[in-house]
């Protein structure tokens, strides 16, 4: 794998791709740049610099209904998720490493559904559902709904991965008397997990980010970060926001570099 | 066909059996709560932020009102919010237990008309008696049996001084009539929202907001149509402050948000009051009321009560304002009001202003007619 | 996940029928095993919640919105003629379409080269760092640029320092851009797990056979990296053409889209059944158009 760079590319090339890939990065962060730049400001909102100021940290830290929100939010994005990608991936796996079983054709057009669907329809649906079946709405209620739309982003993204994917690998391990478990585990696992990383991803972020499904689908004291923010932009949006989600992205770099060294040490 | 028709049927059946509480069960035990009882925790269901608590409250310099209500009645709050009217709806009617809601207006008369309130025991709640009498009659409710006005307001026009002719008062003109709006092109906003917007313009054209004619309807929608071209935006969210950074000079919008907007973005040595203004046209204005209201769905009747009759207290009510900026509905709280908002006519209209504004009521099937109509003129 | 501990076929048994149905039998059994966590999950919690979608387009409208279960008619689905709906829905695809496009140059490039990237720890690190941003807040990230765009932020400032563009906020440009920069991530995952798997041997050989890099990018690494430009494109376009915060807020809202244009029919307008109607026909649209794609392609993603 360390050879594939100088085969894949020109020189030339690569540095043209590695300048565009830096200038997309540049794009990515700029807005949160100014995000993070607001959160320190003393001004009472978004837009105006009213010199360098903690309030907003503050104040944040005791706003009771912002903090619970931003609980909520937490983990039900952490439950979903986890839920979400396990059964995504299998779907996928089902779907692309079997070539034919009873009613594949149909799971495959119902796996696709939820991404087609307008996310207040969802919610609609969801919440007469919910309540039809007896389910108490609350953050179990916004949980299952988030999965629901969620295993159909984690499916689609690790079929990218898996398509024409050579079975060899786990073919030899077979042969090897590899248990299937141990096939999975060691060979088709590691060779999927771009996918199932990028899936994993994907289905958090939206998790967080949800808003439609999550305040039709809600239950008393579930309102969760994105459905607060919502409510509060009709008015003014405080930096206060912004001192939130300077936290929630300094507190992910953390982890994730965090969990780079324990990596590395290991 | 046929089948398709007996599928429907049973599918119907299956849908239908949610929801049917038995309301008058509910209502029965509201009725039989005294003054001060509680029967356990407070489910509210309100707008985001429109309540003052925890660090929000002390930021305002105003009494953290759920910690308040805990402490006097040794119940806790548990907080839900929501964005729109429609949102609140879907889910009582799913039987969502809240135990008190903040409906608009128009949607204590839809909520009324699907048996989705509990009438007040008035014993329960004296305070009810607190409410000014312009308020004690309003058409959604009249004699405020289902619901306890909150707070009250008008959408009308904010603007930068000096951006249009404000000397014998501002005309809806200043956005729709060309002579009068071309010279602000590009940066004059209307909210985005089938009643207020079309409602905006029906004023303008001398229509009831209410209109049930399609005719007046298809020439407000035409109207709109015809400005979009010197709109820069149409927008509910953040406006205000929009105009404050000059990204606007003339705003169709809510008055507690231009006038909170312009107190933010006042600083020690900026007063935005003096650069900005609020006012109700000339030719009249939509106005509008958010109440309190127990939906049938309620766990805790005597607690629900206790909690709106403790809202409606003078102190609580005038510290409400105080945070909002929105007029209160409550003549109890008036003592308790900061005299700038007291006087100030964009919050407080003086009487001959009152007679000129029209609150929006439900519109049964013919809603769809607006919507369409307003969707077709944005194109 | 516990699978059973059983070897694959040999070639000797493939050869013996009796053999080889009863192999087919347990693979079909495996395959289904798979898909069942998702497959009964998708059932309690999607198709069956669809079934009420389906009853209310041929409902009458209720005055709460909740449509009545009487006087069952088609008059949601006739609306659908309307020619008000077919703008916005054009209008839509317009948006979609052309986000989908630009999502995919620049995702492209970006997603080959993180997958290119010699480390496999740089290429993760590499792929959480797109998605951090989006673990803010959207709708602060959107507010966000609406401050870099308004009149005196500093894109504006540039554009008008070089005369190139004028005032951002509340364009089409600006909506593009807003776009563009919400619906990236959904573009570059797939296609990074696209990229990542391509055996780069083949790619040298390739270029030893063609000798033009761009041949051999266009005979090899584009065929390769295929199932993760439809998935991507699949990711961007339909959540694209229902998209109306990021037009709203950007955009300022002048035309009409589709995703508004729902969400009206179950907020202020109250007419369920039309929305029903509307997602059931987007619903059947999409899964029908997705179907025929690849029977035609003869192709799975």
């Amino acid at each position: 794998m360390t050879l594939h760079e100088g085969a894949a590319t020109g020189r030339r090339l690569d540095r043209m791709l590695t300048i565009n890939g830096w200038l997309v990065f540049a794009f990515l962060y700029l807005p949160i740049l100014v995000v993070i730049g607001f959160s320190f400001s003393g001004a009472n909102n978004v837009g105006t610099w009213g010199g360098f100021s903690l309030r907003w940290y503050e104040r944040m830290l005791g706003n009771g209904p912002l903090i619970h929100a931003l609980q909520n939010t937490l983990w039900i994005a952490l439950f979903s998720t986890i839920v979400a990608t396990v059964f995504g991936t299998a779907a996928a796996l089902s779907l692309d490493r079997y070539r034919r079983w009873v009613s594949k054709g149909t799971f495959d057009a119902v796996l696709y559904m939820p991404v087609i669907i307008p996310d207040v329809t969802m919610a609609v649906m969801l919440l007469l559902w919910f309540t039809q079946i007896g389910l108490p709405l609350g953050r179990g209620t916004i949980i299952l709904a988030h999965i629901a739309f969620n295993i159909s982003f984690v499916a689609i993204v690790v079929r990218a991965r898996l398509a024409n994917m050579d079975p060899a690998m786990e073919e030899a391990a077979a042969d090897l008397y590899a248990s299937r478990w141990a096939t999975f585990r060691r060979v088709t696992l590691p060779l999927i997990m771009p996918g199932v990383l990028g899936g994993g991803l994907l289905a958090l972020t939206l998790s967080l980010d949800d808003v439609v499904i999550t305040s039709f689908v809600q239950g008393p004291g579930s309102t969760t970060l994105p459905v607060h923010v919502f409510g509060l932009i009709r008015r003014s949006v405080t930096p206060e926001i912004n001192a939130v989600s300077t936290l929630m992205v300094t507190a992910s770099m953390i982890l994730v570099f965090a969990s780079l060294a324990i990596q590395r040490r290991e | 066909m046929r089948r398709l028709l007996m599928l429907l049927a049973a599918m119907a059946l299956v849908v239908a059996a949610c929801g049917d509480d038995d309301a008058s069960a509910t209502q029965a035990l509201a009725d039989a709560c005294t003054l001060g009882e509680t029967d356990g925790d407070l489910n509210l269901y309100n707008w985001t932020e429109y309540i003052p608590t925890g660090a929000v409250a002390t930021d305002a310099e105003v009494v953290d009102m759920l910690a308040a209500f805990e402490e006097d009645f040794g119940v806790h709050v548990v907080l839900t919010e929501y964005d729109s009217n429609e949102t609140m709806l879907a889910q009582i009617e799913a039987g969502v237990g809240y135990d008190v809601i903040v409906p608009s207006d128009y949607m204590v008369s839809i909520m009324n008309g699907a048996d989705l309130l509990i009438k007040f025991n008035p014993d329960t709640v004296p305070n009810l008696s607190n409410i000014a009498a312009e308020f004690t009659d309003l058409p959604y409710d009249p004699g405020n049996q289902f619901s306890a006005p909150y707070q009250w307001g008008t959408t009308g026009i904010g603007y930068a001084y000096g951006s249009i002719d404000d000397e014998n008062g501002v005309s809806w003109g200043v956005i729709f009539d060309p002579d009068q709006a071309d010279v602000n092109t590009g940066f004059i906003s209307l909210l985005d929202d089938e009643r207020e917007t079309m409602g905006a313009a029906l004023i303008y054209l001398g229509y009831s907001i209410n209109t049930l004619v399609e005719a007046e309807v298809d020439e407000a929608a035409a109207l709109i149509s015809a400005t979009r071209t010197r709109l820069a935006a149409f927008t509910s969210v953040g406006y205000a402050d929009l105009l404050t950074s000059g990204e606007f000079v003339v705003s169709q919008g809510w008055n507690g948000d231009f006038l909170y907007s312009y107190d933010t973005a006042s600083t020690d040595d900026y007063d935005a009051y003096e650069d900005f203004g609020y006012a109700i046209p000339i030719e009249g204005a939509a106005a509008w009321v958010d109440t309190m209201a127990i939906p049938s769905t309620v766990e805790h009747p005597c607690t629900a009560q206790t909690f709106i009759n403790f809202m409606l207290g003078g102190f609580i009510g005038g510290e409400l304002t105080n945070y909002n900026y929105y007029a209160s509905p409550n003549a109890a709280a008036e003592e308790f009001i900061y005299p700038e908002i007291l006087e100030d006519p964009a919050i407080y209209p003086p009487a001959d202003v009152l007679e000129r504004l029209e609150f929006f009521e439900d519109l049964g099937d013919f809603g769809t007619y607006y919507a369409d109509a307003y969707s077709a003129a944005k194109g | 996940m516990t699978m059973l501990d059983q070897r694959p076929d040999s070639q000797q048994e493939a050869a013996n029928p009796e053999l080889e149905r009863r192999a087919e039998r347990r693979e079909s059994w495996r395959g289904f095993f798979h898909a069942v966590p998702a497959y009964a999950y998708l059932i309690a919690f999607f198709v069956l919640p669809l079934i009420i979608v389906f009853v209310f387009s041929f409902a009458s409208r209720g005055r709460t919105g909740r449509p009545i279960l009487d006087n069952w008619n088609l008059d949601a689905w006739t609306k659908l003629t309307e020619p008000l709906v077919s703008t916005i829905v054009g209008r839509s695809l317009f948006v979609a379409a052309l986000n989908t496009v630009l999502c995919l140059i620049i995702g492209y490039a970006f997603a080959y080269w993180i997958a290119t990237r010699p480390k496999q720890s740089t290429r993760t690190l590499l792929l959480i760092l797109v998605l951090i941003p989006f673990w803010s807040n959207f709708l602060v990230r959107t507010y966000a640029w609406r401050i870099l765009l308004d009149s005196d932020g500093y894109i504006t400032q540039i554009g008008e320092f070089t005369g190139l563009w004028g005032r951002m906020l509340f364009t089409l440009p600006a909506v593009f851009l807003g776009l563009l920069y919400g619906f990236l991530p959904f573009m570059v995952l797939p296609l990074y797990a696209a990229i990542e798997r391509i055996d780069w041997s083949l790619v040298e050989a390739g270029r030893d056979l063609y000798a033009s890099g761009t041949r051999a990018f266009l005979k090899i690494t584009l065929p390769l990296s295929r199932p993760g430009i439809i998935a991507g494109s699949i990711l961007v376009f339909i959540p694209s053409l229902g998209a109306y915060v990021t037009p709203d807020i950007l955009g300022g809202a002048k035309t009409t889209l589709l995703g508004n244009f729902i969400v009206t029919q179950f907020g202020a307008a109250r007419n369920w059944p039309f929305g029903s109607a509307l997602s059931g026909a987007i619903l059947i649209v999409m899964v029908l158009t997705t179907i025929l794609y690849f029977r035609s392609g003869a192709r799975t993603l």
